[in-house]
């Protein structure tokens, strides 16, 4: 009998690693023969710790939502008197949450020891690379990715294929394969999981795509907040070594390659492909202007191609399954798969991999369950700071790059960030613009000082200062900042704005006008009242910082609006639900 | 900042670990950042005395030494409490709250985002996203001990596990 105990990063941070612990304890104790390993993340992050127990080869139970004090439980009924702790079990309703997905990507997420490559080559792993290197030529794999239409999952959505040929034309004394490991999309955390979970797949993907092209070195730009994800990739490429996957000569074909980690410092820059090997050559991630594109002059002024993790994950199973089982899935201009992160406001949050083209409402609610304490859907974010905000009439939107974009949001890395009525539309435009603002690296004029313009603006009418006129200005604004931006960062800043505009106008409007904020969010536009509900307890009147609520005892209090800073603390503190916000 | 640039003196008994770094990666091309990374590994901050030191021995001028190090957050010029807390800011939890989260702990701390508690203890530092959405809100706390994660945050959850903290 084997136990595996999920333990990517939302693992570890519900306990698993801690309830890893207990488990080995409580066997120890036991003296049963049972051994306690880890995977990387299932998906199912709302359910985190999770415990599968294995027979053989064969899944007996999964166990969620297992807290260290839980693994005795599990310990005493399943393992010791060979009876399935029901209580802890899995629900069907959310076994569906796999079962509604086609896994390429997370196809060993969640199941396989990241930290063995023997697990990795078990589950079919580096046949893709042997195949490539004992029965195709480098024309034969491009000819494969291209078959496949495989698109960048990084943001952009180019075609894979066509990268890989450039760089395979152009002439250089060598050629860099790079992998775009800086995840910095807020909401975003597929990549990490891959590079945590799968980490071989990314090394495979890597080593075929080398070939491709003619490269014989690869680095992999990881985000230094990903330590994890580091020390994986580390195990990961010292065991490939080992194995003759990696180094001189692979697998007796005279194809050299080798791949080197180095850790980005944080900047959302970066994400663009030549402030990325700005970075990697040691300087300020400054963006520069293209052509020359990197295939031709990169890393070095050598060719140089950038993917991004997830598309490399992709690849050892199209080489391995062909082209064509890839373009079968998807639509017709967007093939495959795609991760989706599912966060924000949403029962059962977490990775998502479904064909393209499926209707938002199919994640949502279909995978998703629905937004949480059953309040209105509103909105979902796609994109992160250079997508928008797509509005529930959109539902039933098709999840692929064409249809997507037609909103006014991309599907970018896939982030899927969803919105209830509780969330201000206006805000959501300020929180973005306050991202891209900082992260502007400073080049140009109109990112580095329209972003800044357009927080001002958006952070006067959020605090209740909304001028006419201001809606107007952010559009021009927003015209401005995307024709006069060198790079992706600058073109796509005022997207969440122009999205919340397009589809939220009336919010603007009521903040402006109405100095009302209608999700009670902005709080320099809520009032505080107390309704009849007041007991006359005392409890608010204690509570408020300055002193602004009056009211004798077991009698109707009042609050003094003048006096009233919005801090909300008689509202958290009523025990009655008497005091209102609006 | 200006005036003092590669005018201190070098003392470099006070550099020993970091010599060790930069005879490592000092003559590889490129690795100015992974220099400042180490660093900052062993300092905890780049001081004006490490920028310089960098300088002299890799003949990269301090000015870009500091034009590199400005540029990426992880980077940082003032030492740190014994615990960084690392408030996640990311999309998912803005919409959970996390401004909340970030009221109270700046409330009971009495520091604001960037700041050290007088004791030392605790540099709270508001970062863009730490990549564990669905435990929204979220923090990370590193400390000599290594890293702790907190999720599903509220409030008062994120008050006890700092006191938990403080008085271990």
């Amino acid at each position: 009998m084997r136990i595996v105990v999920g333990q990517g990063s939302c693992g570890v941070a519900s306990g698993a690693r801690r309830t890893s612990e207990e488990l080995e304890k409580q066997i120890k104790a036991n003296s049963l023969k049972v051994t306690v390993e880890k995977t990387g993340c299932v998906g199912n992050c709302y359910l985190e710790p999770i415990v599968d127990v294995y027979d053989g080869a064969a899944l007996a139970a999964r166990y969620v939502k297992v807290t260290p004090e839980k693994a005795a439980q599990i310990v005493d009924e399943h393992l010791k008197n060979g009876k399935v702790a029901q209580d802890l079990l899995i629900s069907a309703e959310d076994e569906a949450f796999l079962s509604n997905q086609k896994r390429i990507v997370l196809r060993n997420a969640g199941i396989i020891n990241p930290e063995r490559i023997e697990a990795y080559i078990e589950a079919g792993g580096y046949e893709g690379l042997r195949k490539v290197l004992t029965s195709m030529t480098a024309g034969d794999v491009i000819e494969d990715i291209k078959v496949s239409g495989l698109r960048g999952r990084g943001g952009a959505g180019f075609p894979t294929w066509f990268k890989w040929n450039a760089a395979k034309n152009n002439r250089g004394s060598s050629k860099y394969m790079v992998c775009n490991a800086d995840e910095g999309d807020p909401g975003a955390f597929m990549d990490r999981s891959v590079l945590e979970g799968d980490p071989h797949s990314l090394l495979e993907g890597m080593l075929i795509g080398g070939y491709a092209i003619g490269a014989g070195e690869g680095v992999i730009y990881v985000r230094a907040e990903y330590p994890l994800a580091i020390t994986r990739l580390e195990i990961a490429i010292s065991q490939a070594r080992e194995n003759g996957f990696l180094g001189k000569n692979i697998l007796g074909s005279g194809f050299d390659f080798d791949i080197r980690i180095k850790a980005g410092a944080g900047a959302f820059v970066c994400g663009e492909e030549t402030a990325l090997i700005a970075s990697l050559e040691g300087e300020r991630g400054m963006p520069r202007l293209k052509p020359p594109f990197p295939a031709e002059k990169g890393y070095w002024q050598l060719p140089t191609n950038i993917n991004n993790v997830e598309t490399f994950a992709n690849v050892p199973w199209i080489i391995a399954n062909g082209g064509a089982a890839f373009a079968a899935l998807g639509t017709e201009q967007s093939k495959g798969t795609k991760v989706f992160a599912l966060a924000g406001k949403i029962k059962k949050g977490g990775l998502v991999e479904v064909p393209m083209g499926l209707p938002l409402k199919d994640v949502i609610f279909g995978i998703g369950g629905g937004i949480k304490k059953d309040r209105a859907f509103k909105a979902v974010q796609m994109g992160g700071p250079s997508g928008g905000c797509i509005p529930a009439a959109l539902i039933d939107t098709p999840v692929d790059y064409e249809n997507i974009t037609k909103t006014g949001a991309i599907v970018g890395s896939g982030g899927m960030i969803v919105m209830d009525e509780d969330t201000c539309m206006v805000d959501m435009a300020r929180y973005f613009l306050d991202f891209t603002r900082k992260e502007s690296c400073g080049k140009c004029n109109y990112c580095r000082l329209g972003t800044k313009r357009m927080l001002e603006i958006l952070e006067r009418i959020t605090q209740g200062d909304g001028r006419d006129g201001d809606i107007e200005l952010l559009e021009e604004l927003a015209v401005k900042i995307k024709d006069g931006s060198m790079c992706g960062l600058g073109q796509t800043a005022p997207n969440p704005v122009l999205t919340t505009i397009r589809y939220f106008r009336n919010e603007y409007e009521d903040h402006i006008y109405k100095k009302k904020c209608t999700a009670h969010y902005c709080r320099a536009l809520i009032t505080f009242t107390i309704e009849d509900a007041c007991t006359g307890c005392t409890l608010c009147a204690r509570k408020c910082p300055v002193g602004a609520i009056a009211g004798e005892r077991k009698e109707k209090h009042v609050i003094d609006q003048d006096k009233c800073i919005k801090c909300g603390r008689c509202e958290e503190a009523c025990n009655f639900g008497a005091v209102k916000r609006d | 900042m200006c005036e003092n640039c590669g005018t201190a003196p070098i003392n470099d008994a006070d550099f020993k670990e970091l010599a060790s770094v930069i005879s490592t990666y000092g003559s590889m091309k490129g690795s100015l950042i992974t220099i400042l990374q180490k660093a900052q590994d062993i300092y905890g901050y780049l001081s004006l005395d490490t920028i310089n030191y960098i300088s002299a021995k890799t003949e990269v001028a301090p000015a870009k030494i500091y034009g590199v190090a400005t540029f990426y957050t992880q980077f940082r010029l003032e030492p740190i409490g014994e615990y960084l807390i690392m408030l996640c800011q990311g999309t998912a939890c803005h919409v959970n709250g996390s401004a909340l989260i970030e009221e109270a702990i700046c409330e009971h701390l009495g520091i604001s985002d960037g700041q050290t508690t007088e004791d030392n203890k605790f540099t709270l530092n508001n970062v863009a996203c730490l990549g564990c959405c669905s435990l929204a809100p979220v923090m990370m706390v590193k400390g000599p001990d290594g890293d702790e994660t907190f999720g599903n945050l509220t409030k008062e959850s994120a008050v006890k596990a700092l006191e938990a903290i403080r008085t271990r």
